[in-house]
């Protein structure tokens, strides 16, 4: 995860400025949450198939020091190597010297979120190595030199006039071209990429305890080729994403999916255990697995933030959250966008953007109530704002906090104070101070009753 | 009528005493017209809730504390609010976790409603008996709606006031963008939060607008008279407590 460039309150109110961004945004997540809405409704266990893999993950992560021994048995029983990184430098390392034993110069990359946050393309290129991302998504965001701003949808951001301008530039293809010759343009230039890749890399959505398998679900087919067509095939995954039984699966993948694309399944649910074995036709030679700490087991730690390790990473939270529909993925400063990326982001890096991302919410609980895993985001993010409100940045607002508690602690000095503030009421409202400048340039500043309520109470 | 509590105390909340006595006032008046005279325990002042949401619980904590010993006495707390009524439920038992207070958090957080749920569920009432020839539109505030999951019983109500015409918000479950330290943290996106709320209001061509929460109502009513609007925002009790 690379450094705030700016704050989110700079970020988000230069993008409320912007609506092409806002209808961008809309226009996708709008469409999918209708979707989510109709393929959820209309399975009538849906629930308890959330209530399910909410108890499989608390168990899971519970003791996810055994599940974890489990799985590094389970793919070396299948002739795979499971690598251990315990920060993002680690992780990058360690798939470079992957790439660097194969002998590769390019390798080719699926979809995946936790190299991004581990900065994997940059090492990969500082080592000589070229990765090419093959997801249509994130292969504009590598050729432009953007960010991905949302989990699932990395270019929601993007019109389709700047993807055409960027494919003219970059593979030649006629400025007006309509979106099938994009995608076929594309194709085409990706299919190299599988071709010439010594070494194939992706994420995994899930990790099978018991089989040692990695599971990667898609659209597009290219995390298929990737782990088909080069000859090494790393699966780079965050430990959190481990889950007990292949049967557990049948839990799983309705719930991502539904929750994610709104599809009843994805184009593409590949399971893939251990490189390829005898007498098996496709696959790669050889297998890795790098298991990705980078923060989570503090998270682990942590009672009150540990809940967030459960996120399967589906979007549902974001493409219903007002906030991230104004003021877009970006603001969040992080490839962990969205409410479940304002707890993540300060929650895996022991504090980066705690002084904004716990803010950046209006608490409308909008999150909590789609999430497949119902994951009680407002909770946390009360809780950081707790944190934050410890820093030394706070230290004004602590300083208010305590006056004002201190206060309504004592009702007769409220009932004095409530006259005092009716006496200066004309004299505040007229120079308003602060951030309450901002506020009013929309909106009017509420009124005092004449008299408080309580005057009119007898006693 | 089902649970019919004996004393009912009135959680008058902060912002209502402050600014909208008459939201106190209607609430009195409605619960009157249902058969039940609350009391106002002195001594109350403010939940919590704002210093719970800007980051300092133990300030929240001591709040909590003076509210539980206030309205422990009651059979039933009733507020106008939804947002203060989901502090006292939701956040006091975390506040108090592992504490002798989180017991008594619990007992008194369980017999806490907001006005409009104490109305429908508890007491099992859906016509007060009140009149308001107005068209009507109602904004459930997101705590009512998600973490009380009483949005509907606000509508119920105004459903049988006399000569009132509900107008339906085309997406009543969207935030008005208050959420008390956020609109001061990030009024932008707040505001662009607030003029949607406020177009989806103007395209039902209410009179008023109704909601059940007074953050949410000061944040609205203070952007429609800065946009010049004539429509006016009332608290669903001044609705119900009217004549």
């Amino acid at each position: 995860m690379s450094p705030h460039a700016v704050g989110f309150r700079e970020a988000s109110a230069r993008a409320v400025l912007d609506p092409a961004l806002r209808e961008a945004i809309r226009r996708v997540t709008d469409n999918l949450a209708v979707r989510r809405v109709q393929v959820t409704a209309e399975l009538p266990h849906f629930d308890v198939l959330r209530d399910r893999a909410k108890r499989i993950k608390e168990h899971t992560l519970a003791n996810l020091d055994r599940y974890l021994e489990q799985l590094e048995a389970a793919v070396q029983a299948r002739g795979g190597h499971v690598h251990w990184a315990r920060d993002a430098e680690e992780a990058a390392a360690c798939v470079v010297r992957i790439c660097r034993e194969a002998g590769a110069r390019r390798v080719a990359k699926s979809k995946s979120m936790v190299t991004e946050e581990v900065e994997l393309n940059r090492a990969l290129r500082e080592a000589g190595i070229e990765p090419v991302e093959t997801d249509l998504g994130e292969f504009v965001v590598q050729i432009s030199g953007d960010r991905p701003s949302h989990l699932i949808a990395p270019i929601i951001h993007k019109r389709r006039e700047d993807v055409a301008e960027l494919f003219r530039r970059h593979l030649g293809t006629p400025a007006d071209a309509p979106v099938p010759v994009l995608t076929a343009a594309a194709r085409a230039h990706l299919r190299q990429a599988f071709l010439q890749a010594e070494v194939g890399i992706t994420g995994a959505n899930f990790l099978v305890a018991e089989t040692g398998t990695v599971v990667v679900v898609e659209n597009e087919g290219n995390a298929r080729m990737v782990t088909s067509l080069p000859r090494v095939h790393v699966a780079v995954a965050g430990i959190e994403k481990v889950v007990p039984r292949l049967a557990d699966l049948a839990v799983f993948l309705p719930l991502l999916v539904r929750s994610a694309t709104g599809q009843r399944l994805s184009a593409y649910v590949s399971l893939l255990t251990g490189p390829r074995r005898p007498g098996e036709r496709d696959g790669p030679d050889g297998f890795h697995l790098v298991l990705v700490d980078n923060g989570r087991s503090r998270m682990l730690a942590d009672p009150e933030l540990r809940e967030a390790l459960q996120c399967i990473r589906c979007s549902a939270c974001l493409n219903v959250c007002p906030v991230y529909e104004r003021a877009g993925g970006h603001a969040y400063g992080s490839v962990y966008s969205g409410p479940i990326g304002a707890v993540l982001t300060p929650a895996l890096t022991g504090g980066r953007g705690l002084v904004d991302l716990p803010f950046a919410s209006s608490l409308c609980g909008a999150c909590r109530d789609v999430c497949p895993l119902r994951i009680d985001i407002p909770r946390m993010l009360v809780v950081l704002r707790a944190r934050a409100g410890r820093t030394a940045a706070a230290r004004w607002e602590r300083r208010v906090a305590r006056v004002a508690a201190w206060l309504l602690c004592r009702p007769r000095l409220y009932r004095w104070a409530s006259l005092a503030a009716r006496a200066l009421e004309p004299v505040v409202r007229n120079v308003p101070v602060g951030p309450l400048r901002r506020w009013t340039r929309a909106r009017e500043l509420p009124r005092l009753s004449p008299t408080p309520f309580h005057r009119t109470v007898p006693r | 009528m089902p649970n019919r509590p004996h004393r009912v105390a009135l959680f008058v909340t902060c912002l209502v005493d402050q600014f909208a006595a008459g939201v106190a006032r209607g609430t009195l008046q409605v619960l009157e017209r249902v058969g039940l005279r609350a009391e106002v325990p002195g001594g109350q002042t403010c939940c919590g809730q704002p210093f719970l949401n800007d980051g300092f619980p133990d300030q929240a904590t001591r709040l909590a504390r003076r509210w539980v010993e206030a309205f422990e006495p009651f059979d039933a707390v009733v507020a106008p609010s939804g947002s203060c009524v989901a502090t006292v439920r939701e956040f006091y038992p975390q506040l108090f976790a592992g504490s002798p207070w989180e017991e008594r958090a619990r007992a008194v957080a369980g017999r806490t409603y907001e006005l409009s749920e104490f109305l429908v569920r508890v007491l099992g009432v859906e016509d007060v008996g009140a009149r308001f020839p107005h068209r009507v539109a109602f904004h459930p505030s997101c705590h009512l709606l998600r973490s009380l999951g009483a949005g509907d019983c606000g509508r119920t109500l105004l459903l049988r006031v006399r000569g009132l015409e509900l107008v339906d918000l085309a997406h009543p479950e969207a935030c008005c963008g208050f959420g008390g330290v956020f609109s001061v943290k990030f009024p932008e996106v707040s505001e662009a939060m607030l003029r949607d709320k406020l177009q989806d209001v103007g395209a039902t061509g209410a009179e008023v607008l109704v909601s059940t929460d007074l953050g949410c109502l000061l944040h609205l009513a203070g952007g429609l008279s800065r946009h010049g609007s004539p429509l006016r925002c009332l608290h669903l009790a001044e609705v119900l407590g009217g004549s």
